[in-house]
Parts: structure tokens; sequence; C-alpha cells
């Protein structure tokens, strides 16, 4: 129920009346988002989306440094080569 | 996809298992809030990476699970009216209350409808000026500003038929409620991800001093569980309480203070009750008093509808994670995802549903 999934901007429409609308595709399926949580928000950047509404902007380098300091916790640990090959790849 | 897959690689999560694994002595218990964590913990099936003296209690965090049987009662009898359009997300069809539930209102004829925004249903009143159309908001702060824009979007449009039966609920005051309580022993809480999006983490931090317990802010994928998990168990070893952000792609110590504006432009706080747990102070969301129009509990004669809560269902000690659903009599026998008895059986996030879906496939 609280699912938000990111997607990448692709457009704003400003003329929607009163509602900030805007084409986010999620992996290649485009659906309207609400914009008017992140009205600083531009085409290209990823957003997070719940019930049709962006909540946030996702922030790209605190993504980064999430699994940068992974290295931390794991550096002592022999995966962590393993890690440093396959980080990109999912499961 | 992009901020999904870096967050599920299964040679990460071992590695920062075995983290866990080195730093970890004593024996404690982690709550994780939200429903949405306690799928992946389940999916993902994470007791395997954990050493036996942690356990992972899983908390009221599925706003589908612990909303009462009281208020599907009042939507099942507003579906029920020849001038209703009743409107709502698609997990609140199947959630059983006193008699039936809204499906088998919709079977019977009644004009109920599911949606996936509350725009959608701000839609519908559009299109339907003939009838009066009530969305039944549920949700947690996540939601919670998305259902207040579809009250402003209505009034914007001057539509004099669209109305919110409001049942939007609150994590802290859950989350004191559950410290408060001497049968729930805790340690560790891995807050919700998404709650926090829109709150930040300003409510945890004094939660965190209060009741002297770490906080983290997590998300959703296994990797962000699994590092939630790390902190959680560092600062115990250690004996420190702080708020730590794990999940720091998605929130901010503020949160999202356009989506916090519209919600107290909307809502007033109120007492609420949660599914099997009772009244909780504070702990939900109604409208505002100059919403008045907008509001089906003041519009509807909503009284007289007789309570039953379901027997042999012990979703209330579930959701304050004192059992788990292998604990009740009821699991898998009578209730069952077909035939669900109580509400955390309905919703993929309950976590009778997940440990259905789950524990069978591994058995
Ligand atoms: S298994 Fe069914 S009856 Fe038992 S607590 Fe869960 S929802 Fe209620």
């Amino acid at each position: 129920m609280c699912l938000a999934v990111p997607g990448k901007l692709i457009s704003i429409n400003h003329q929607d009346g009163n509602l900030l609308m805007g084409k986010v595709s999620f992996g290649g399926i485009v659906k309207d988002v609400c914009l008017d949580f992140v009205p600083e928000v531009q085409p290209g950047e990823y957003v997070l989306v719940h019930v049709g509404f962006a909540l946030i902007v996702i922030n790209e380098s605190e993504a980064q440094n999430t699994l940068d300091m992974l290295s931390e916790i794991i550096i002592a640990d022999e995966s962590y080569d393993k890690f440093q090959t396959t980080r990109t790849r999912g499961l | 996809m992009k901020y999904i897959d870096e967050y599920r690689n299964h040679e990460v999560v071992k590695a920062v298992s075995q983290a866990i694994h080195k730093i970890s002595e004593k024996y404690i218990s982690v709550m994780e809030i939200c429903g949405g964590q306690t799928h992946t913990i389940l999916k993902y099936n994470f007791e395997e990476y954990l050493p036996k003296n942690i356990t992972l209690i899983h908390g009221p965090g599925c706003p589908v699970c612990v909303t009462p049987v009281s208020i599907i009662d009042k939507a099942i009898s507003l579906a029920s009216r020849n001038d209703v359009v009743l409107v709502t997300f698609g997990d609140m069809l199947r959630v059983p209350g006193s008699v039936g539930d809204l499906l088998s209102a919709k079977a019977n004829g009644k004009d109920v409808r599911m949606v996936y925004s509350p725009l959608d249903a701000v839609k519908i009143a559009g299109d339907n000026p003939e009838k009066k159309v009530v969305f039944f908001a549920v949700g947690f702060e996540t939601t919670a500003p998305s259902n207040a824009r579809s009250v402003i979007e209505a009034k914007k449009l001057n539509l004099n038929n669209y109305y919110l039966l409001c049942a939007n609920m609150l994590v802290p005051p859950a989350i004191e409620a559950l410290m408060n309580n001497k049968n729930v022993k805790i340690r560790g809480l891995l807050a919700a991800g998404h709650v926090c999006t829109v709150m930040g983490l300003k409510e945890y931090e004094i939660i965190a001093e209060k009741y002297h317990i770490p906080i983290i802010a997590t998300g959703f994928e296994p990797l962000d569980i699994i590092t939630g998990i790390y902190e959680a168990v560092g600062q115990i070893e250690e004996d420190r309480y702080e708020v730590v952000n794990k999940y720091s792609r998605a929130v901010s110590r503020e949160g999202n203070l356009h989506a916090q504006k519209l919600i107290e432009l909307v809502f007033d706080k109120t007492d609420k009750e949660w599914r099997g747990i009772g009244v909780i102070p504070q702990s939900g969301l109604k409208l505002k008093d100059e919403f008045y129009e907008f509001d089906a509990e003041k519009n509807f004669i909503l009284d007289g509808i007789e309570v039953r809560e379901p027997k042999d269902c012990i979703a209330g000690e579930i959701l304050q994670g004192m059992k788990k659903p292998a604990d009740c009599i009821s699991f898998g026998k009578i209730c069952n995802p077909e035939h669900p008895l109580g509400a955390p059986m309905v919703s993929p996030e309950g976590a009778c549903a997940a440990y259905f879906r789950y524990r069978q496939v591994q058995q």
C-alpha cells in the first residue's frame, strides 16, 4: 500500500489546469503522474511515485553514496572483490 | 530498473549479512515497521542471512491491515446506497467487515470502483454529477498528501458530490503505543522509508530519545533492509540509540515540505481505532471543519451499524509483533488469501499473506 516506484520523468505538462502533471517512464511503461509535491523537478530526473503522485526527486548522489558506503561495511570481507565486480548487477 | 536492481545484489546482501554475524552478540528483536519491508523479508528469506540471536518482528505498517472493521462496515453501508459510487484502492475490496466485504457488495450490483490514484476518484465525481462519489481514503503519511490533494482538486472544480471516508493513519503514535506496551520487547526499529520520504525524521528523533531505541530509516529492497539491520545491530551492541538515515536517496531529515503543508491544510489529527489494537490517541487524520462538505462521516448517517470482530483472528497481536501468523489457529486453514478472515491475510503487505505465500512455497 505504501509502495512507491522509481521512474524517469520524460516531460512536464504545464497546461493541465490546476495540476502540475508529467509523463514518467517505469522501465518503458509511461504513466501520467502528478508533480505537485516536486515542483522543482526537471525532465531526466528520477522520481518516486506513489498512487499517481511523485513524492520526491531521487537524490542521485545519495543513491551512489549508499552503494559506496557498503564497501566500508564489507571491506574486510573476502566477498568485497566479488562486490566490486557484481555491484551493478541485480540478484 | 535503475534504483531497484542495484539494491538487489545477492552477493552484497550476503557480504553485509556476514558483517552482521561478526558484530552481533546480544539476543535482540528488531522490528520492521512497514508491511512492504515484511514482504521483502519473507520473499528473500532473511532468516537465512541473520544470526540466530536476532529476531525480526513484523510491525503494524500496513494501512490495509490496520483499518478497523468499524470503518469497513461504514464503507460497505455507503456502497449499498443507490445514489453512491464507492471508490477505493484495490487492496481494500477484500478486507472483511462484520458481514461481507466491498467485493461482495460489488458482486451484488453495487457501484464499487477501484482506482490507482485519488485523482481518479475526483474524475469519477466530475463525470457522474448525479451520483455521490465517496472515496474511501486509507493510507499512512505516504498517502495522506495525495488524499488531501484530491479534496483540494474537488474544491477547485466546485464539485459538490465528492466525499472522503477518511481512514488515514499516522505511524509515530502507533510506534509510541508499541513502545508503551510491556508485552512488546523491541530493541531496534526500521522506520518505514516512504513515510519518512514525506514526513522526514524529526518525529523519530523524539521517539529514539524518549525510549532509548535506535531508529533506522530503511528502504524496501533487500540491500536496504540488510544495511538497516546492520546499523541497528551495531548501535544496540554499542548501547547507542540514534536516528540514522539508510534510505538517503529518498529520505531527507526535513521530508517533503510541499506534501506536509498540504496535509496540514486539509487535515487535523484525531484519535483513531486500529484493527485489533484499539484506539490510539492522535494516531489518524480527519478533515478540517472548513472541508465539512467533503466529509462522508458528516454528510451521511452512518450510526447504528453493529460491529462484529472476526472470531479466531489474532490480527491485533500479529500487528503488534506479539505473535507470528503460524501462531494463529486459523492460519492457512479457515483463513487463506482466497477466504481471508482478517485484513493481514488480504494485503500482499500483510504479515499473514506474506507468510502464506512465501513460507508455503519453501515448505
Ligand atoms: S491468519 Fe487470518 S485469522 Fe489468523 S491473524 Fe492472520 S488474518 Fe487473522
